[in-house]
């Protein structure tokens, strides 16, 4: 589904894109009220397609686990609907779509921020008549676009589960999207960001970038017991640079696959406008302002072994709200697999996530499922 | 609105007065909420709106499980995060004398409500007089089940200790209600007169807090 929005969006950055094309999906019906709507938002390399699969690539959708019949964010309940950000590949204006004059944006796509996809994503709830959601719910840059929509629209949802996330780039978070950046545009077929015109793609430097970004999704004992000191393939070391070890055969594997679905300009600028995210600066340097009279229930959800957005992180933006007044639960689960636990099996969190969006369904009036919300299948299938 | 007398079947007595206590829809602050016991009943039997702060994750985890509002955190530390006048009521069920600094507990809830509600087990009951008088040792009894070495109550108190603490924080008693045997034994209202018998008499005691009096600084 689309959403042409022809008024365009004026950037924080300066400029404006117009029209600016919105792809979405929905999963579940939307009640006569409109009160059963789930905004989901999707990480840096995720898209529109959490609860089913993608129609056109029937490739399966990247949160089953949690969204699905039956589950947690459960589509006979609930109208979970997640929109393509702004700057992506997945059919929502971004440097791989063309401009108004049919040429394709590339370098020359203006630099865009957690606040304009924000602001495209209610464009999309005004268009589909929805002035407020149950729950907006994201993890990782997900996680922040619902900081960002608390902070700007705090009104329209009822609650806002922020997932593994940070209300700000870390130092050490803008240096890793940093040398990935320098990865893809080090890339001879990058050709200034017209690789389209050009007819070639930066296929090394975007794996590159993407098996930097894929250990700050593990955590170190998560790679230790999937892969320890285990040769691929081989009984000895070759004393040489193919890939010996496993692990390094996988985060190959990982590259090589990303390559195949992402765009590589679509990378460059969604990982900036997450650097350039700064909650606290954008409110006089304290968070807390941020929530100020936020009237919403609010979840924060951390993991202990992850150290993209560490648990630290997530517990100062928890005691923000406590200072702001929200009503704010934390949740910090115990784990080893690192960012990515929110993606894979953690019961412990499921359960947690269960009973707020229970709770919030409840507070909104929307009849308990059948089964309660229990969490299953068999996982993501590609990481954050 | 009168507690039941006996705790019955619906969980801890010192609950079920708490319950009496609160008026219906009251905004609530639990400290050292536990697995959410407190703060279910609460929300069931007085449609509050109830907010916890747990210091182990497990009963944090439990509680949003339950679909509650708690955050981990350890009340010395964190109850400065709450803002002034942020709750109608803030409780802390037997909670006070497991923390380090009970002084500076009761300051900051009688900053962030202008209620308070405090249960603790009364080292002045009889039996405790009367168990370390004979013995010499260290009581056990059913509000103090735990050894003296296992006890998670650093700061066990009377009547008349927490008393003199609550008039030096700034808050006044409302309400005392003091149990014994599991039972509601007695209830008196106001600060005056107090501890008197209820020192000797009740086990555990419940005491509904009004801010009230002057605070002494560095307690």
């Amino acid at each position: 589904m689309q959403y042409i929005h022809s008024a365009g969006l004026s950037l924080e950055g300066g400029g404006t894109i117009a029209p600016v094309i919105i792809a979405f999906d929905m999963a579940g019906a939307l009640n006569h009220e409109r009160s059963n709507c789930v905004l989901v938002f999707h990480a840096l390399t995720g898209d529109q397609y959490v609860g089913r699969a993608n129609p056109a690539t029937g490739r399966p959708p990247w949160w089953s686990r949690v969204v699905g019949p039956g589950r947690i964010l459960d589509t006979t309940r609930f109208c979970v609907l997640c929109v393509n950000v702004l700057g992506g590949c997945m059919g929502s204006t971004g440097p791989s779509e063309r401009d108004a004059a049919g040429r394709v944006y590339g370098a020359g796509f203006p630099v865009i921020t957690i606040p304009d996809m924000v602001r495209a994503q209610m464009a999309v709830l005004d268009h589909l008549g929805i002035a407020r959601v149950m729950l907006a719910i994201g993890g990782s840059m997900g996680g922040m676009l619902a900081l960002q929509m608390a902070a700007d629209f705090p009104d329209r949802a009822g609650a806002f589960a922020l997932i593994a996330t940070a209300a700000r780039h870390s130092a050490q978070n803008i240096a890793f999207y940093e040398l990935g950046r320098q990865a893809i545009m080090s890339d001879p077929d990058w050709r200034g960001g017209a690789y389209a015109e050009a007819g070639t793609f930066p296929r090394r430097g975007l794996a590159l970038a993407r098996m930097a970004a894929h250990i700050t999704y593990l955590s170190d004992e998560a790679l230790h017991r999937k892969f320890g000191r285990a040769l691929q393939a081989r009984d000895a070391v070759s004393y040489g640079f193919e890939a010996d070890f496993e692990v390094e055969s996988y985060l190959r594997h990982q590259g090589e696959r990303f390559v195949d679905r992402f765009d590589a300009n679509s990378y460059l600028y969604i990982t900036r406008a997450m650097d350039y995210f700064d909650l606290a600066a954008a409110h006089h340097e304290v968070l807390a302002n941020a929530f100020r009279g936020a009237r919403a229930r609010f979840c924060v959800f951390s993991f202990s072994s992850d150290w993209h957005y560490p648990p630290a992180e997530s517990k100062a933006l928890a005691r923000a709200l406590v200072a702001a007044g929200a009503d704010v639960s934390y949740v910090e689960t115990d784990t080893d697999k690192g960012h990515d636990a929110f993606l894979l099996e953690e019961p412990e969190f499921e359960r947690a996530l269960a009973g707020f969006v229970n709770r919030t369904a409840a507070l909104a009036g929307i009849a308990a499922g059948i089964s309660g919300g229990i969490p299953g299948g068999s996982g993501a299938n590609d990481p954050a | 609105m009168t507690p039941p007398d006996s705790a019955g079947a619906g969980g801890r007595l010192d609950h079920s007065v708490i319950l009496g206590l609160v008026p219906t829809g009251a905004k609530v602050l639990d400290i050292g909420c536990g697995g959410g016991e407190l703060l279910r009943r609460l929300r069931a039997e007085k449609q509050a709106r109830g907010q916890g702060l747990e210091l182990s994750q497990k009963g944090v985890n439990d509680c949003v499980g339950a679909g509650l509002s708690v955050i981990q955190g350890d009340a010395e530390r964190d109850l400065a995060l709450y803002p002034d006048d942020s709750f109608d009521w803030a409780i802390l069920s037997r909670t006070i004398q497991a923390t380090q600094r009970p002084g500076l507990i009761l300051r900051e809830i009688r900053r962030i409500a202008p209620r308070a509600i405090v249960s603790f087990p009364n080292f002045g009951h009889w039996r405790v007089r009367l168990s370390l008088l004979v013995k010499g040792e260290m009581p056990t009894t059913s509000a103090l089940p735990t050894a003296w070495h296992e006890t998670d109550n650093i700061h066990l108190c009377t009547l008349r200790d927490m008393l003199a603490l609550t008039a030096a924080t700034g808050l006044l008693v409302d309400e005392a209600i003091a149990l014994s045997a599991g039972r509601v034994q007695d209830r008196r209202r106001g600060h005056s007169g107090l501890p008197g018998a209820l020192n000797w008499r009740a086990e555990e005691l419940v005491l509904s807090l009004v801010r009230g009096g002057k605070t002494k600084e560095d307690i």
